[in-house]
């Protein structure tokens, strides 16, 4: 049983690192694929501490719904996110 | 009769396995966005057919479920593949052509020229 | 026998899904991160068939299921985007 165990630590680590990659990311369209990743771990997670119905929610929403809204919403806007300005900062730049 | 069912189920399952870690192997270290696309869907596809399947062997009440998967896998794996490589080819990223292909059959064009300042 | 195969599978699975993530993060188009995300759904649909078969429950089979299905309308929903007719 600690084999199982140490595979779901990896995997969190891997969705915690994906998720940050994800938060720090300027595309946005990167950005919602890495929102595809997160979601697909973890459902193997869920998966794994014995939530079957919360992982069925977690593909159906996580995966198709909300990728398609995010996509249709990057379509009609814009998909590079501006550069946050720096207010405080003297203009020598 | 057991023992057989359970014997070959066992190998399917590690041929899966192998083939799977080949297949994100091959998404890592291949050098362009076609081969990345040869090798992490057609190894995939296998080696989660085998896995499947396997599945099906050792527990053998639920190869009807095991069936419509690997249907499913077969039929829906090459479509999301070719779509990929047709949005990538319609984004002007072209394939990689070292030497001998020099006819492009999707644009009906030789490519043998213009291919160097396309792929630099 | 039978538990040591079953970690073995595991083992690639799980080094496959390593692969994967790092190919998503590290690479440098986006039709090179879809690959990664259609990769990782195969990936996954096999993992939690075997994961049905690790805890002995036929309703987790349909998990995968669902999963297939979904995942791949979303990676199709990406790719038209990509080429530019959605």
């Amino acid at each position: 049983m600690i084999i199982y165990i140490i595979l779901l630590l990896f995997l969190l680590l891997l969705m915690i690192g994906t998720a940050i990659y994800s938060i720090v990311q300027r595309d946005l369209l990167y950005a919602v694929i890495g929102t595809g990743v997160i979601s697909l771990i973890l459902s193997i997670l869920f998966l794994f501490l014995q939530a079957p119905d919360v992982a069925l929610t977690e593909a159906a929403i996580g995966v198709a719904l909300t990728t398609i809204v995010f996509i249709i919403t990057i379509r009609n806007t814009v998909r590079f996110e501006e550069e946050p300005k720096r207010p405080s900062k003297p203009a020598s730049k | 009769m057991r023992d057989i069912l359970e014997i070959i189920g066992l190998i399917l399952l590690l041929i899966g396995g192998i083939f799977l870690f080949l297949g994100g192997l091959g998404i890592f270290r291949m050098p362009d966005t076609y081969n990345r696309l040869q090798a992490g869907t057609k190894a995939t596809t296998l080696g989660g057919m085998s896995v499947i399947l396997g599945v099906g062997f050792l527990e053998p009440g639920w190869i009807i479920k095991a069936m419509v998967l690997v249907i499913f896998i077969a039929f829906s794996n090459p479509i999301s593949s070719h779509a990929l490589a047709r949005a990538n080819y319609k984004r002007k990223n072209y394939p990689y052509l070292k030497g001998g292909a020099e006819y492009d059959q999707y644009r009906e064009v030789y490519v043998n020229q213009e291919n160097k300042e396309e792929n630099k | 026998m039978v538990n040591m195969i079953i970690y073995i599978t595991l083992g690639f699975m799980i080094t496959g899904i390593f692969f994967a993530v790092l190919r998503f993060i590290k690479g440098p188009t986006a039709a090179d991160r879809t690959v990664a995300l259609d990769t990782l759904t195969t990936i996954a649909m096999a993992l939690l068939v075997l994961l049905a078969f690790v805890f002995k429950r036929f309703i987790y089979v349909d998990v995968a299921l669902v999963y297939g299905v979904l995942g791949f309308i979303g990676v199709l929903v990406i790719a038209r985007y990509l080429e530019g007719a959605l």
